[in-house]
Parts: structure tokens; sequence; C-alpha cells
């Protein structure tokens, strides 16, 4: 088992002729993905490297079934994009693009819920989604992970390389690695991640990396009390931020007293979830339970 | 990207929320001139993002000229909070006989627009918010369908509006949604909202910020936020399209990715350095990005050494050392550098590196080792010969 990408992944790429596009599309589909093809409008009936490209959703829907869609398109036509894919019938969202208006992500996310409610969009702003071994959906370099039983949810991409690096170094493997993206509406949070994780058979212990910004880290934290049953060791970025000054993602930003990775950080240890300093402790404390529970076992 | 006062102001008006008459100035004769315009008594007021302005002395009322004179003459110039204030708003003194509050923001939890109303408007919002939270009221709205009047009524009608005013309230509230909807804002707030004793409702005050994401939509906007008082660092970078914030500290940092950047401020900071920069360089960290990013870090004369921290995923560890060596060529740095490479073509980066022999130049394996050595530079300690 893994999370959201597997052998069963009929992948479908909004931008595919685009630079980005077709280059990561490749990427994934050199990676064991199946990439079943591609939508560009006006570009219908053309192919990349293979991969048949469609003018809309519905053409490539009817022709070759897509269930995951990842979108690559520039930020103005992104929200639209996810719509349409959404309208289709595909039901797994991947959107990788930066610098979408915060109001487009609003509106997209509002529309989801309520016109597509069995739709997932994991992202704006993402590196995507990695099942090792199995498939790769988005721009997560892949060499850096193993197979294995760690569940890792981001909002960071280079963080979540850095850890899973780390890991993979001590010996470890992932299940599945999902990034959920620095903006300020993200389609999927680490609840939604999380319950994935607690009910993913191969998934023993789940690293959650956060950021300043926002409240997910403590909605996460009131969860992981509640709802999972898994070991939970996180990691936050951000201690030294400034308060109102953006750090680089959109919605990494302390405004006022709030969203400041010190609150964060306490929010996850008053529920006893074990919380590392620096990326290199947090992965040590994944691999230090992990190891532990084996030797118990 | 946040608005001064009145640019704020001059959004409201579009959208139909009344303001006083006034004007921006930056000079104390224009400042009498623009006073003559919208009649005395006048508010003399700093334009200045950042709170506190009326307490520093930056709001003055003047009833004649000599007055206006005299405020506009100390106000100009004065520094609040290491803001200069540089411009001046000059508006027609109101009549208040009640301050409300009233704001328009993404609620990022709910991941819905968010209305507040309180009747406790002109002092802090978070406190009310603290000491008598029923005094304020949240309402969540639709942002498919929008905010009705209707929905606004009851809204200024739960927060205890005075009757004679919930329709004017009203209004105003619809009208800030507007700014936030139209104007691609993520916040949009009042305080105060006043009533007059005419009974009129206006906004006395403005706070907007702006998305820069959806500024492409709005190229009448482009120009606004505070120009002059941004550091001019940030300004330049801004302007190059590089992430960069300016901090404190004496040692420069240039990483890619903005979660392993803040990361790596924080590592600093815990191995006891003080990081004078954020700044992520992105994916494709070609020579080119390497030497403006070491431009920018270097622009900076409190910078004592840098740090360049790179974990590679799409970005190759090779090009980057390329990259710095090329920038090495062309600059020449005075401070020393520590440089960490990891992931992709690590090995092969490292190798490059050590090969050019840089004068100055550290490497690292890991983030701690990195920072460790960093701060031991920046603070002028002795440490192994250079790679």
């Amino acid at each position: 088992m893994s999370v959201l990408v597997d052998e069963s992944t009929r992948l479908c790429v909004a931008g595919i002729t685009g630079r980005e596009g077709s280059f990561h599309t490749l990427n994934n589909r050199r990676y064991g993905t199946n990439v079943v093809g591609g939508v560009t409008p006006g570009k219908g009936g053309q192919d990349v490297e293979g991969i048949p490209v469609f003018d809309s959703w519905a053409d490539a829907m009817s022709e070759v079934r897509p269930n995951t869609a990842m979108i690559f398109v520039p930020p103005r036509f992104a929200a639209d994009a996810i719509l349409e894919a959404a309208a289709a019938g595909v039901e797994l969202i991947v959107a990788i693009t930066e610098g979408i208006p915060a109001h487009d992500e609003l509106r997209a996310y509002n529309v989801l819920e309520r016109d597509y409610p069995g739709t997932r969009l994991i992202g704006p702003n993402c590196p995507g989604i990695l099942s090792p071994g199995k498939a790769n959906v988005g721009i997560i370099p892949a060499s850096f992970f193993e197979r294995g039983r760690i569940g890792v949810v981001s909002r960071s991409g280079t963080l979540t390389y850095q850890i899973g690096n780390e890991i993979a170094r001590a010996g470890f493997g992932c299940s599945s690695i999902v990034g959920i993206g620095g903006d300020p509406v993200p389609g999927s949070s680490f609840v939604d991640v999380l319950e994935l994780f607690e009910g993913d058979e191969e998934t023993e212990l789940i690293v959650l990396s956060g950021e300043i910004g926002g409240s997910a880290e403590e909605e996460a934290a009131d969860y992981i009390a509640e709802h999972v049953s898994k070991p939970v060791v996180a990691y936050i970025a951000g201690f030294t931020a400034p308060p109102g000054k953006q750090m680089g993602h959109a919605g990494a930003i302390v405004s006022g007293s709030s969203g400041t990775a010190a609150a964060k950080a306490q929010a996850f240890e008053a529920k006893g979830v074990r919380v590392g300093r620096t990326p290199t402790e947090a992965a040590a404390i994944a691999v230090e339970v992990l190891g532990g529970a084996s030797v118990g076992a | 990207m946040d608005l001064l006062e009145y640019q704020g102001k001059q959004l409201f008006a579009r959208h139909g929320l009344k303001v006083s008459q006034g004007k921006a100035v930056t000079s104390v004769e224009d400042a009498l001139v623009a006073a003559d315009e919208v009649g005395y008594p006048v508010v003399v007021k700093a334009q200045v993002l950042i709170g506190g302005r009326g307490k520093a002395g930056g709001v003055k009322l003047a009833a004649n000229e000599s007055e206006a004179r005299e405020h506009a003459g100390k106000i100009l110039g004065m520094e609040i909070k290491g803001h200069v204030v540089r411009t001046l708003w000059i508006e027609h003194a109101s009549d208040i006989a009640s301050e409300y509050y009233a704001s328009v923001l993404l609620d990022r939890s709910a991941k819905l627009p968010l209305v507040m109303f309180s009747t406790e408007g002109g002092v802090d919002i978070e406190e009310v918010a603290e000491r008598t939270p029923e005094k304020l009221i949240r309402q969540h709205v639709d942002p498919l369908s929008g905010l009705s009047h209707a929905e606004a009524v009851q809204i200024a009608t739960a927060g205890g509006a005075d009757e004679d005013v919930v329709d004017g309230v009203a209004d105003a509230l619809v009208a800030l949604y507007e700014v936030w909807l139209q104007e691609d804002a993520t916040l949009a707030e009042v305080n105060p909202l006043i009533v007059t004793p005419e009974r009129e409702v206006k906004a006395l005050d403005s706070k907007v910020s702006l998305d820069g994401n959806a500024l492409y939509r709005h190229p009448e906007n482009q120009g606004l936020s505070d120009k002059e008082n941004e550091d001019p660092l940030e300004r330049r970078a801004n302007e190059e399209g590089v992430q960069f914030v300016k901090l404190d500290g004496d040692i420069g940092i240039l990483g890619n990715g903005a979660g392993l950047v803040m990361s790596t401020l924080d590592v600093v900071s815990q191995a006891g350095g003080s990081p004078a920069n954020f700044l992520d360089a992105g994916g494709g960290s070609n020579a080119e990005t390497i030497k403006q990013a070491i431009d920018l870090i270097l622009a900076n004369d409190a910078v004592k050494a840098v740090l360049v921290n790179i974990f590679a995923g799409i970005t190759r560890c090779d090009e980057v050392a390329r990259g710095l060596i090329a920038a090495f060529g062309e600059i020449e740095p005075s401070v020393p550098f520590v440089v960490r490479l990891d992931g992709t073509n690590d090995v092969e980066g490292r190798r490059l590196l050590s090969e050019a022999a840089l004068d100055g130049v550290h490497t690292a394996t890991t983030m701690n080792d990195a920072a460790e050595l960093v701060v031991a530079l920046a603070a002028g300690k002795p440490v192994e010969a250079a790679a």
C-alpha cells in the first residue's frame, strides 16, 4: 500500500506541451508512472514522445480514462484547469503551478467542495506525490527515496528532500511522500493526508514537515491527538522569521502573534508529538522510533 | 503587499465605501494647499506602514493654517519605528458619534472569506477579541455567492450597530467585501468605521493588503505600497524577481527552496549565529542566478560570512558549483563562504569546488556542520584550512 498514487494511477497532464510540463511528465513516465495523456487546448492530436495530447479534459476522459491530473499550466489559467479536470471526473488533481492568485485558489477550492466533493486536490504550489517503487506524480526527485514504512507530508519541497534523504541514509524508506504546498489555500491540508496515512497499512510512522503561517499545524496536532494511532514526528521551519514578512512561500508569513513556529512546535508537543529542532534531528527521531519499534517487536 | 492608508482609502472610494475628502502630499507647502482645498479643521496624518503612529505623534488635528504648517513640518521626515514619513494625508476632520470596526479577510483555516464587525472600534481589535469576544461578530461568507446586503444587515444587527445606521453599516460592509474581492485583497480593514453626528457611516482609516500574485489583473495597483520605505536591497531583489528578506544579523544565507532556506536560518541561529537575510535562489540555480544572489547578499555591509546551503533535487550540485566558481571569478568576495552541497551530483559538485580552490571558500557536507562553521567564521574564529 501507499497513498494517493501507485500502480493504478492513470496520469494526464495539463500543460504537457510546455517546457516544464513535458520535462517532468517524461521524468514521471521514466520512473514507471502510467502516463496516459496530456491536455493543451489547440494541440489535440499531437503527442509528446508518444503520449497523446487532447484539446480538453472531456476529450482526454473519453479517450484514455485518466484518474489523476497533474496541473502544470501558468498561474492565470491554473484554477480553470483544475476545475475542468474535476468536471471531467478526475478523482485526484495534483497542482504543481506556483503563483496562483489567492482568490482563484479560494474559488477553485470552494467550487470543488460544492460541485465535485469526490475530487481531491493536492497543492497548488507543491512538489507532488511520490510512492517509491510505484509512481511519481510531480517534481520530487525520486532517487532520494526508497520504498519503506515512513509516510512524509510537507508544505515545502526541498525540505522534504532534505529530511527524506537523511531517513534514506539511515537505511529507511517511505510509503509515500506528499507535498501539500506552501500556498494560503491548499486543496488538501495536513489533516487530510494524516487521515490517509493512518489508514494505510504500509505506513508505520508519519513525518510531518510544517512551516510558519496559518494554523494547519495546530489543527494537525489536534487531529493527531484524536485520530492518529501511529507515531508522528514533526519539524517546523521558520523560528527566526520576522513577523509580517513573507518568507518565499505565499503562505509563509507570521501575522501578529499567530502562525509562529514556536506556537506550532508547542501545539505538537502539547499533544505528545515529538518535534525535531533541525531536519536532521527530525529524521533521527523518526529512525529512532522505528528502530526501537522493530527491536521491541 | 500592504498599502498606505490613503492608497487603501482610494480603493475604498472606488467601490463606494465613504471616506473623507483628502489629499496625499509630500511637502509642507502642498499640505497647506490641500488643507485649503478640503477645508479646516484638517487632520494631518503620517503615511507609514506601521501601527502606533498616533502615539508617536504622527496624527494631528489642525484648526488653521499656522497649526497645519507646524504639524506638517514636524511630521514630515519624522521616523516612526524605523519608517521615515515621506507622505502626509491631509483630510477634513470628521465629527465622530461612534467608532466601529469592520474587516474582510481570507480565513485560511476555514478556506472562506471572513467578515468581522464590532461596535468597539478605534482600539486594538485583537484586545477586543480577547477581552470581550462576544463584541466581535465573525461571519463566514460563501465566496461563490458573495456578501448580500441582507447578510450584511444581519451582521450589523448582531454586532449591535445603532438601529438608524444598520443600513449604512451594511452598505459599508458590502462595499468593503467588494474591495476585498475586486481588488484581490487578502485583507481589507477599517478601524475605525465612524458614525458622524449626521449619521453618516465613513471609513476613517484603512488597512489593505493586496495579493502580489494577482497584481497582473490590476495594473493600476502596481505602483502602490510604500516604495520609499522599502529596504533598498529588498526593493532591488523584488525588481530582479529574487525572494529576498533583509534581516538584522551578519551571516548571509543563500539556499534553494523556501522551506529549506527558513530551516537554514533556524539552524544558523541555533548554532549561535545571526542571519543577515533570507534568500531563495529557487529551483534553477544556474551561474547567473547564483551570481545575482551573491551580489545581493554582499551588498549588505553587515555580512561577515556567507552560507550557501543547497539540497539539489531538480537542481544539480555540479551546476551550482560551476555557478559559484563563475560568480567568484567576477565578484572576488572579501568575506569567507561556507558551501554545503547535498543531493543530486553532490560528489561531483564538491570535487569541482575543491579543484577550483577558491580563496576563503570552505565546504561542508551536512547542514549542521555548515552552520557551525559559518558561525565560527563570522565570529572571526580560526577554522581549519579552506577546502
